[in-house]
């Protein structure tokens, strides 16, 4: 055994404590419970409060990018999400105006506070996406950018002198705005997804979804989710970073019945039965973004805020940030894989008493 | 113009904007603050980890001393038989145990040091425990560096060491200093005078005054170290804490009855001690800055200091990484991958937050 590590007990482990067990033993020894033998009550419950005073004083980051063809109503409903003019619309276009040659990514950063808690959001968006003649590797400008914010983080991560806190402008949800034909996914589409599923959390919504009958909105999402899956595309929550029962539960339910989310944006208030709602106004009547009989931007406004945020950003972390940078590091100079950082082996630590163990 | 605060693509037309930017107004609630919820709920599935570990020479209670914090047999003193001879060298033993309380659940570890100071020559008997500290970060840096990473890394760093003075009633003894002057460096200390029901509350008072002014004329810097308040509340309630440490603490695993009423303490002919009352003792004052108050401070400066600091170090000592502050050599990405300009960078200290406030 190791020298300096502690005697290697037989009891229970807490295996959610370590997911991923490796060959080393990394902990002291393994846990056993002592919860019957409590004598009264000792506090460990307020780390929670703890936390919690920690985030609010540190706020948070969160950033999402919103891609697909222009006047799908992206910018809108973004500020339709956070409530606030997040997201710059585009003047009402004009003639003398050209559409960009290449894909641009603008993004803009806000600070949101909401009962205590502040967020640093940053909106990511795409105009120029698919609105070329020729539209073949239009992505790559989108892929390019979520690998410099990864390429960021992982040059900060590495710094010898490291920030505190360093900061995230890693992308941790790609809201891609699928059109609203009602038949199926265009190539383009498909091929977007097919790049990006795997560097990105996606989460593919019905842009304008109130040109559509409830029959063929559920129709065309069946539509969707079965092309999606025939063409192995792996929209956010995947099916393999489901962490427990109940997490497969919940997100089997948002997989197969809510995505893609049918949605309606709007940042105009409505008086309706006495109360102020967002809505579109037409003559056949007021489409409430949050009405879940109207549309389904509710769900993927709990979904993304209320429900999955801090997963989006944990996958990101975790999945999506971890791959890349084990591929750059592999790809680093064409030096071996796993030898520690970078490629590089620490020397050994300089000799120093060490304690025995038991 | 710094390379590295030009946006890193040359299509990117905004960055985000600046953290001071003031919080954009909001036409309704957006359900930000869920995230503390998503927060608590991916903790309370995780649970926490906390390493304790605790010096000081036997006989001082310290067995007792953990078993009175976490309410439970953690530790079971074993006193060395008649006749044994006092181990020759410092011995390590670490034990682990699980506790749960109010669904949330804490993987403690508890290093003692059996053997600290009850030599006749104790000579760098401190480097054994320097010597643990530090093959815990290093486990821990091995693991960070490593190109395929575990998503959660076990954590065995020490979080806190409770240093144990005995209650001589004069001031700290050369070992005491001499130890405590390296552990600062490495470790956060959080100093406690042993068997405090052995002093008068006068005599109490003179010994930690005593002790506060040896730790000042040593520039000992014990936990809560005065360089790390974050806010004006922290330093409020850290110079409280301050005025109050060393701790003078008693520690008792016995339940007797007092007006009707269990509690733990110690039964003399005078009188019953009870720990958890203020008027006897400082115990509750010591649970509460380790458990109830700051067991997520302690372990963030560990991690953000402590670790770093020492990663900083090993870092700079190894022949295969550039010395100084600045990246470690991360060859630029191929063209066709990424563009972010490859420069080498002084970076702020760990303990620098500048952008961490929003």
């Amino acid at each position: 055994m190791s020298k300096g590590l502690p005697e290697t007990r037989t009891d229970a482990a807490m295996s959610e404590l370590v997911p991923e067990p490796r060959p080393k033993p990394a902990v002291p020894m393994k846990p056993m419970s002592i919860n019957s033998n409590l004598l009264g009550y000792i506090g460990i419950d307020t780390i929670i409060e703890q936390m919690r005073k920690k985030t609010m004083k540190t706020g948070f980051d969160f950033n999402i990018m919103v891609v697909g063809q222009s006047g799908l109503g992206k910018s809108t409903l973004v500020n339709t999400l956070f409530k606030s003019q997040v997201s710059r619309k585009a003047s009402s276009w004009n003639r003398e105006e050209k559409i960009p040659k290449t894909v641009e990514i603008k993004a803009i950063g806000h600070v949101i506070e909401e009962g205590g808690v502040k967020m640093k959001l940053t909106v990511i968006d795409t105009p120029g996406f698919g609105d070329q003649i020729n539209n073949e590797n239009c992505w790559e400008p989108i892929e390019k950018y979520i690998n410099e914010q990864y390429e960021k983080f992982l040059k900060e991560e590495v710094n010898i002198a490291r920030k505190k806190r360093i900061p995230d402008t890693r992308v941790h949800c790609c809201l891609y705005f699928i059109s609203p034909t009602g038949h199926s996914l265009r190539p383009l589409d498909l091929e977007f997804m097919k790049h990006l599923s795997k560097v990105v959390n996606i989460i593919p919504v019905i842009a304008k979804a109130d040109t559509m009958t409830l029959e063929e909105k559920s129709e065309f999402k069946q539509r969707v989710r079965k092309e999606l899956e025939v063409n192995g595309i792996e929209f956010y929550p995947q099916k393999e970073f489901d962490e427990d029962l109940e997490d497969k539960t919940e997100n089997d339910k948002i997989r197969q019945e809510s995505m893609p989310f049918a949605v309606v944006g709007s940042d105009k208030e409505y008086q309706v039965n006495g109360k102020r709602v967002l809505g579109r106004k037409t003559p056949w009547g007021i489409i409430e973004v949050e009405n879940l009989n109207h549309c389904e931007f509710a769900l993927l406004r709990d979904f993304v805020i209320r429900t999955h945020l801090q997963d989006l950003k944990e996958v990101t972390h975790n999945i999506h940030y971890e791959t890349y940078r084990a591929k750059r590091l592999n790809d680093n100079g064409g030096l071996p894989p796993g030898e520690g950082l970078l490629g590089t082996v620490l020397p050994p630590v300089p000799a120093t008493p060490c304690p025995t163990a038991e | 113009m710094d390379p590295l605060r030009r946006s890193p693509s040359p299509c990117l037309s905004s960055q985000p904007s600046s953290p001071s930017t003031p919080p954009c107004e909001m036409l309704g609630p957006v359900g930000i603050e869920a995230v503390l919820d998503q927060l608590k709920i991916k903790a309370m599935k995780m649970g926490f980890e906390f390493n304790i570990m605790v010096v000081g020479q036997s006989g001082l209670g310290k067995s007792t001393m953990v078993n009175t914090l976490f309410k439970s047999k953690v530790w079971k003193s074993n006193p060395p038989g008649l006749g044994v001879p006092t181990p020759q060298t410092l011995q390590l033993h670490s034990l682990t145990h699980v506790i749960e309380e109010k669904g949330v659940k804490l993987k403690l570890t508890v290093t003692d040091t059996p053997g600290f100071g009850d030599q006749i020559n104790n000579d760098n008997c401190w480097d054994p425990i320097l010597g643990y500290i530090n093959e815990q970060y290093e486990q821990y840096l091995q693991e960070e560096i490593l190109i395929t990473r575990q998503r959660h890394i076990p954590d065995t760093r020490v979080h806190c060491c409770v240093y144990f003075v005995p209650p001589t009633g004069h001031c700290l003894r050369p070992l005491d200093i001499e130890f405590l002057q390296r552990l600062c460096r490495t470790v956060n200390v959080v100093p406690v005078i042993a068997r405090a029901d052995s002093l008068t509350m006068e005599e109490r008072e003179a010994f930690r005054r005593r002790i506060q002014q040896n730790l000042r004329t040593h520039c000992i810097d014990v936990y809560p170290q005065m360089c790390f308040d974050e806010d004006i509340n922290d330093k409020i309630l850290n110079s409280k804490l301050r005025d109050r440490i060393p701790f003078a603490v008693v520690g008792a695993d016995q339940e007797h009855l007092v007006n009707g009423r269990c509690v733990l303490g110690r039964k003399t002919k005078w009188g019953i001690i009870e720990v958890e009352n203020m008027a006897h003792c400082e115990f509750p004052l010591l649970r509460d800055l380790l458990i109830r108050s700051h067991l997520q401070d302690l372990k963030d400066i560990t991690h953000n200091i402590h670790y770093e600091n020492y990663r900083v170090i090993r870092l700079n000592e190894s022949h295969l990484l550039p010395r100084g502050p600045g990246w470690v050599n991360l060859a630029p990405a191929s063209p066709g991958q990424l563009t972010t300009p490859r420069t080498f960078k002084v970076c702020r200290g760990a303990h620098d937050d500048s952008d961490d406030e929003f």
